[in-house]
């Protein structure tokens, strides 16, 4: 299952990491879903409330999602994902990443962001979509990232 | 009250994103909608019948958590409850061993 977003969109959130560099920077993708396709249609940027340790750990406030879910209700959409960085590592799911996704049937999508510790570049945009039913059988796939025009809800 | 479900745990209530129940608790309105959607328990619920540390549960705006009376908090028929999973994670620490992580 692709996921499906508008390039301005995939562009904004890799612009987010070389920003919010050499922390993470982390958001939350609204969309639609069926049987084929993650389809993106808005992008939340959300503050990292990991001040402690912003450079390599993220998390999203639950005020922050309980809004973002309110306004995909209103909006006619779901949320379908979520995006961080990686600064100076790879665009790859680590072992934080997996032990804390839960929103099964969702995205979630990595940058590495590299630079000096000063400023960065994002390098690779990788998505993995969380399949499985339960904490036991949960698995991140590598999901094709396909590119579309502005979509309208 | 209303009790809105995200979207990985609208498998288990017949893709319902708003589900109606009773109850004057917390507590209440929680084991109503899992009697009224049992497959829901497991996701919400430890195997000792906490909430599992991953689930959020807002009364209103409010973290049931951190609410004086927790999940015994009164609702109101008006009230809303918001279940949500956090959201979290990182860049690795230390190399791991799981399969197809820190490449």
């Amino acid at each position: 299952m692709p996921l499906r977003i508008p390039q301005s969109l995939y562009s904004d959130l890799r612009a987010h990491g070389e920003e919010t560099y050499p922390h993470e920077c982390c958001g939350i993708l609204l969309g639609k879903s069926d049987t084929e396709t993650l389809t993106v249609h808005q992008l939340i940027r959300a503050g990292n409330t990991r001040t402690d340790s912003a450079h390599n750990r993220y998390h999203i406030a639950p005020q922050e999602l309980i809004a973002a879910q309110r306004q995909a209700r209103k909006s006619g959409l779901d949320i379908v994902g979520f995006y961080h960085s990686h600064p100076d590592h790879p665009a790859q799911w680590s072992s934080t990443d997996f032990a804390e996704a839960h929103w099964f049937g969702c995205a979630y999508v990595i940058t590495s962001v590299d630079g000096d510790k000063t400023k960065g570049a994002a390098q690779i945009t990788n998505s993995f979509l969380l399949t499985g039913t339960s904490e036991d059988d949960k698995a991140f796939l590598p999901q094709r990232i396909e590119f579309d025009s502005p979509a309208s809800n | 009250m209303n009790i809105h479900i995200p979207t990985p745990l609208r498998t288990y209530t017949d893709k319902q994103e708003t589900v109606s129940v009773d109850g004057a608790t917390v507590a209440e309105g929680l084991a109503a909608l899992t009697a009224a959607f049992p497959a829901m328990h497991q996701h919400l619920f430890t195997a000792e019948g906490k909430l599992r540390s991953f689930v959020n549960v807002y009364l209103n705006d409010d973290d049931v958590r951190y609410l004086p009376a927790k999940e015994d908090s009164p609702v109101a028929s008006t009230d809303e409850l918001t279940i949500i999973p956090s959201i979290a994670g990182g860049t690795p620490g230390i190399p791991c061993r799981l399969p197809g992580c820190c490449r």
